[in-house]
């Protein structure tokens, strides 16, 4: 049985009246590139936040290398995070700094390299992702899906060996999509990173995922490899991954 | 008729019961928030305190908040003490001189200006530009994940943004009131010298009678307490923001409204144990 890295236990979670997540249960392997599929709304990013320890569950647990979120102080989450690297759906640049200051912040905050040294790691990351030119620019001046990338290559600069990566492909043109999903494979194999990657991208997920969870009305109620999930006997499952609009799920 | 008066009196009367219950359940509720604000405020400040107490301090960021928020509050503090100081100076110079009282009139003017007038005018004026301006920084902040994403670097946003924030006001304000202090003063002077022919010198030694050393360091005492107070207030309405753009302009508009509102009720507590009131 493989190591699990990360763990959702029963969780219930609720917005006001609103219940997102209703007994919802999920395991994270480590290594290994966990796709969430789901309606949009669905709570999937949601998750993401969970495992991050940015929101703590109504009930339930959420574990991330053992140890329950619940029961972490502030600094010991704090501590967790930096070993966590981030990509938020709308990138979440800050936009007082430039695009490298961005890129830089966790070297300088957690990394005792000198400036010539985080400069290069930088721009080689930027680079990775298709922007290094935009290394002096503030975030005001960047494309949405520019954004999206360098908010990519903040999450990954450190090299973390959990990432948590929300819709990093939406909005993206086909060739960068695929460079992302390469970057994200390349991480898996040259750091033995895990990856969870909530997408919508039913292509990329296919070319990537060695684990599909689809989440539904607040629960998993999918899970396995991507021929096993593809080979799903629940039309719910059927009806999302042919994009058909006939089928159980309401609209 | 008589029935549908009969059927409504109770009715009546249960709207009445009904009524009064909401408005004190209402009265609770802005209580309790009441207490829930100051408590969160209050939280903020101490988790700020052991920041700072653990020297855990951005000093470049700190001297860049100073910068923003205090030296280009520099034309506009100078500007309403300048002003107040002459209104003051105005109203009083002439009446004094008449009554026979043109030698104390230095002495009012800069007793009022440093220990009172220098200190809350500075405070407010400030307060309605920087309190608004840290709310809707990191308000925008909040709405756009950037403190989430902030977290997720492992970063504390009260490391980050309000430590630096709440210090260079600590420094900062007190500084303006200095200036602030000695510009109201001056402007009084003037004024008590082109109105009321109070000459420069009788103006300063009459000031210098009354106003002492220990004057000015209490003054700028509540300086410190008041920078504090308009980090804070900013800070908390900041992180607090809910709702979007709008959720940004709420948190604005109140962070200036409470924290003026603080400074005032402050400012007589201040006075009251400082200046010994009692
Ligand atoms: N801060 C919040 N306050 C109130 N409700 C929220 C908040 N954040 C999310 N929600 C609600 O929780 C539900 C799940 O949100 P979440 O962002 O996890 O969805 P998602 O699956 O990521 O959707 P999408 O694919 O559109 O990004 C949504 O219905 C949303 O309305
Ligand atoms: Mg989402």
């Amino acid at each position: 049985m493989a190591n699990v890295i990360a763990r959702l236990d029963d969780v219930t979670l609720s917005y006001g009246d609103r219940v997102v997540l209703k007994k919802c249960s999920l395991d994270v392997v480590e290594g290994a590139i966990t796709c969430i599929i789901g309606m949009s709304g669905a709570g999937k990013s949601t998750i993401l936040r969970l495992l991050d320890g940015l929101r703590k569950p109504d009930v339930g647990h959420v574990y991330v290398r053992g140890h329950d979120i619940c029961h972490m102080r502030e600094s010991e989450l704090i501590e967790m995070r930096t070993k966590i690297g981030f990509a938020f759906q709308f990138a979440a640049l800050f936009d007082s700094m430039t695009v490298g200051d961005n890129i830089s912040l966790p070297l300088r905050e957690h990394t005792s390299l000198s400036e010539d040294e985080i400069r290069e790691i930088v721009v080689h990351t930027l680079d990775s992702v298709g922007l290094a030119h935009t290394y002096d620019n503030m975030p005001s001046e960047l494309s949405g899906g520019m954004l999206k990338r360098a908010g990519f290559a903040r999450a990954v600069v450190t090299n973390p060996d959990l990432v948590l990566y929300d819709e990093p492909t939406t909005g993206l043109d086909p060739i960068v999509t695929h460079l992302l999903t390469d970057t994200i494979k390349r991480l898996r194999q040259q750091l033995s990173a895990t990856a969870v990657v909530i997408s919508h991208d039913l292509q990329s997920i296919y070319m990537m995922a060695d684990y599909v969870a689809m989440l539904f009305e607040g629960a998993v109620i999918e899970y396995g490899t991507v021929e096993e999930v593809q080979r799903s006997m629940n039309p719910i499952v059927q009806q999302f991954l042919q994009g058909s609009e006939v089928g159980p799920i309401p609209l | 008729m008589s029935v549908r008066s009969e059927s409504e009196g109770p009715n009546i009367e249960a709207a009445v019961e009904r009524a009064s219950v909401g408005a004190l359940e209402g009265v609770g509720r802005k209580v309790n928030s009441f207490f829930e604000y100051i408590g969160g405020v209050t939280a903020l400040g101490g988790e700020a305190a052991l920041t700072i107490f653990r020297l855990r301090i951005r000093f470049s960021e700190t001297v860049n908040q100073c910068f923003l928020l205090g030296y280009q509050s520099l034309i506009i503090v100078l500007l309403t003490s300048l002003f107040t100081g002459m209104v003051f100076s105005l109203e009083s110079a002439v009446q004094a001189v008449q009554y026979g009282f043109g030698s104390f009139v230095g002495g009012i003017v800069s007793y009022t200006n440093v220990r009172e007038l220098g200190p809350m005018l500075t405070a407010v004026v400030v307060a309605g530009r920087v309190c608004a301006a840290i709310a809707a920084e990191l308000g925008s902040m909040v709405v756009t994940e950037q403190i989430e994403a902030l977290q997720s670097l492992g970063l504390a946003p009260v490391r980050f943004l309000v430590v630096p924030r709440m210090l260079s006001l600590m420094i900062m304000l007190p500084l303006l009131t200095v200036f602030a202090d000695v510009i109201g003063v001056m402007g009084g002077q003037w004024i008590a010298h082109a109105q009321a022919h109070i000459s420069y010198d009788d103006f300063m030694s009459s000031a210098r009678q009354t106003i002492g050393f220990e004057d000015v360091v209490k003054g700028l005492f509540k300086s410190v307490i008041f920078g504090i107070i308009i980090a804070l207030v900013g800070s908390y309405q900041g992180l607090t923001t809910r709702g979007g753009a709008a959720g940004v302009g709420k948190s604005t508009t109140s962070a200036v409204v409470i924290c003026i509102i603080m400074i005032f009720i402050l400012n007589f507590i201040m006075s009251y144990f400082l200046y010994g009131g009692g």
